[in-house]
């Protein structure tokens, strides 16, 4: 498909945006000053700024502990997101909710989840309320490999292409369900031949390459938006942190991050738009600045913003 | 005008009601569209809303209630069906992790107004897979609720005030009770609030708690013991998430005595929790140790007799009520 020069420039700010936070994130959360958990996905920005690049900002995703790349991809606002991390009351879940369980719905992203693979099951739930209230807006819910060995991921394929729910499956495969290699839990090379399984269009596509997703996660939403019912991406990308932050990753071999780092996604596509002069080195410069910036500010905003009162814990339990 | 309406009817006519009412309710399950509802509770509803109002669904029970989340959270009213209690151990995970975490984990970005319906079926002989009452497990749960109708009025009136509630209502139905008849008001908005209980008869002597289809076999024990003397005052909880202890206590001032009884396993149980609240906030007015009726540690069997010895009954909760009473 042919991809305007803006596009091409948003999609890339997108995914700058997203490595930028993640980067400064490892920073902050290695330095002892952010609580919980982090699961990281760099290396993965292509399969979440191609999808939400694609998207309106009234469709939906749903997307899953590793979510942050998601979100910011779809819109969110980075100041409430990382104060949200530091678990601070400006935080988007007013610091209940950490990186793992993160939702802003004013963007459409309708949570992460600590739970593999259940996202899909309730992703199947704003699908089912968009073709419902005869919108013909879409809902995409993110996963990786892992939560392919779930029941969730069954369950709600065969449950979307039954009801033909405008649901797209994007399925992120970075070789590792935590750290277990794809090889060890799969018997199939490809995750999407098992589309054809419930009668839905299944599509590979390099996760590393940002135009490709572009390209197919726009056939998934015209296919989702005329009610043909669900669709399934699985996008071939590399995750170059551990499963969490603070994993020695003992478990891969020699040699394979380096390879993988040789397919950054971002700099495959710094390069393509150098060459095609779409940006010069100044406009590269000037977008990861401003999303240097954009994030240190980020940063600012959560180390200002107050600790949650502890009352806080017995609030809005019920509605 | 009141006329006699069926337990199961009662259901089926708060559903229909408030399908009229409010667009944003639909009803989603394995069977509840087409075949009208394994037991005929959701007969004639696809015939008036349309398939789309009245969804059925594989044989897909976590993704039915995740499908009831996602909807929720997008501002519709799902009223789902489990079938049969012991079904619902597929759902724990929609009810825990998820739909009863949702609206305090996003900081109160969403709500989360649906219903699911499960069946206990206790006294069938439905045997260890299909008699279970498992409220206690989501009774501990914040940020839902857990109601357990009766009667058909309090099935109207519950299932009424489920699908207005903008939190998971979990709606138990006993299957025996689907045969129960009562006069309901027609053309009233009939409503019974969630989290409070019922003072089903006045009493002095003892206070004795029910939930469930057991209320039947409580007011045949209360009939037994007026008529040896002891005015028993019956209540039924109705909703066991949130307990409605202020009831309790105002009747436990007055008798100072209480049993209750239970389908569920006394290990555990409503009954465990009530009487662990009972001796924190009510010592001092309590004459004799809070007893329960319920089931004991083992499975349930299909073999009547063992299915028998299984449930608690009339006949033992006199029998227990005549212990405190010392």
């Amino acid at each position: 498909m042919k991809i305007s020069k803006e596009t091409k420039i948003d999609l890339f700010t997108r995914m700058v945006r997203v490595r930028t936070f993640e980067d400064l994130t490892t920073v902050n959360f290695a330095s002892g000053d952010m609580p919980g958990f982090l699961h990281l996905s760099q290396g993965e920005e292509a399969v979440a700024a191609g999808v939400c690049g694609a998207m309106r900002l009234e469709d939906a995703i749903y997307t899953t502990h590793r979510g942050h790349g998601c979100i910011i991809a779809k819109g969110a606002d980075l100041n409430p997101m990382m104060a949200e991390l530091f678990g601070r009351i400006d935080g988007c879940c007013k610091g209940r909710a950490g990186s793992m369980h993160f939702a802003d719905v004013k963007t459409g992203c309708m949570g992460s989840n600590g739970i593999v693979g259940e996202g899909m099951r309730i992703a199947l739930g704003t699908a089912f309320a968009q073709k419902y209230q005869k919108t013909d807006n879409v809902t995409a819910v993110f996963f990786g490999e892992g939560a392919t060995g779930t029941g969730a991921f069954h369950e709600s394929f065969n449950m979307a292409a039954v009801l033909k729910l405008p649901l797209i499956f994007v399925c992120s495969i970075n070789l590792y369900a935590q750290m277990t290699p794809k090889s060890d839990h799969i018997a199939i090379e490809n995750v999407s031949d098992r589309a054809a399984g419930y009668g839905a269009p299944g599509v590979i596509v390099d996760g590393n390459d940002i135009e490709a997703v572009f390209a197919e996660a726009n056939k998934a939403i015209k296919h989702c938006r005329s009610g043909k019912g669900p669709y399934l991406i699985e996008a071939k990308t590399y995750r170059h942190h551990g499963h969490f932050e603070g994993d020695p990753c003992d478990y891969r071999p020699d040699g394979e991050l380096e390879k993988w780092k040789k397919k950054d996604p971002i700099d495959l596509f710094e390069k393509k738009l150098k060459k095609e002069g779409v940006l010069d080195a100044k406009g590269i410069k000037a977008i990861k600045d401003e999303a240097t910036k954009a994030v240190e500010g980020a940063v600012d905003f959560a180390r200002k913003s107050p600790q949650p009162d502890v009352e806080e814990l017995y609030k809005e339990i019920l509605a | 005008m009141a006329k006699p309406v069926k337990f199961q009817w009662a259901i089926n006519h708060a559903i229909a009601e408030e399908m009229r009412r409010d667009p944003n309710v639909f009803i989603i399950g394995e069977d509840v569209g087409k075949p009208g509802g394994p037991f005929g509770v959701t007969r004639g509803l696809i015939d008036e809303f349309g398939a789309e109002r009245a969804v059925d669904t594989p044989i897909s029970e976590g993704a039915i209630v995740g499908l009831c989340c996602g909807a929720a959270a997008s501002g519709l009213r799902p009223v789902a069906e489990i079938m049969f209690m012991n079904f619902i151990t597929l759902v724990v995970e929609e009810f825990y992790n998820q739909g009863s975490k949702m609206r305090w984990m996003f900081g109160g970005q969403v709500k989360q107004p649906f219903v699911v319906r499960a069946m206990t079926a206790g006294g069938f002989g439905a045997g260890p897979h299909h008699s279970s009452s498992l409220e206690s497990w989501f009774a501990c749960m914040p940020g839902m609720k857990v109601v357990m109708p009766s009667t058909p009025l309090t099935a109207k009136g519950l299932m009424k005030a489920a699908i207005r509630d903008d939190n998971p209502v979990l709606y138990i139905e006993p299957l025996s009770s689907y045969g129960l008849k009562q006069e309901i008001p027609e053309g009233d908005d009939v409503i019974t609030p969630i989290g409070k209980a019922e003072v089903a008869i006045e009493g002095s002597d003892v206070t004795i708690i029910t939930v469930g289809r057991l209320r039947g076999e409580a007011e045949k024990a209360c009939k037994t013991l007026e008529g040896e003397g002891i005015k028993a005052e019956l209540i039924d909880l109705l909703t066991v998430n949130p307990l409605d202890m202020e009831t309790i206590y105002a009747s436990v001032k007055k008798t100072n005595r209480c049993v209750i009884m239970h389908e569920a396993k006394k290990i555990m149980g409503i009954g465990a929790e009530v009487a662990a609240d009972l001796q924190e906030t009510m010592f001092d007015w309590l004459d004799a140790p809070v007893a329960r009726v319920a089931a004991p540690f083992t499975h349930i069997a299909f073999q009547p007799a063992l299915e028998k010895e299984y449930f608690p009954n009339a006949d033992k909760l006199v029998t227990k009520v005549k212990e405190i009473m010392g």
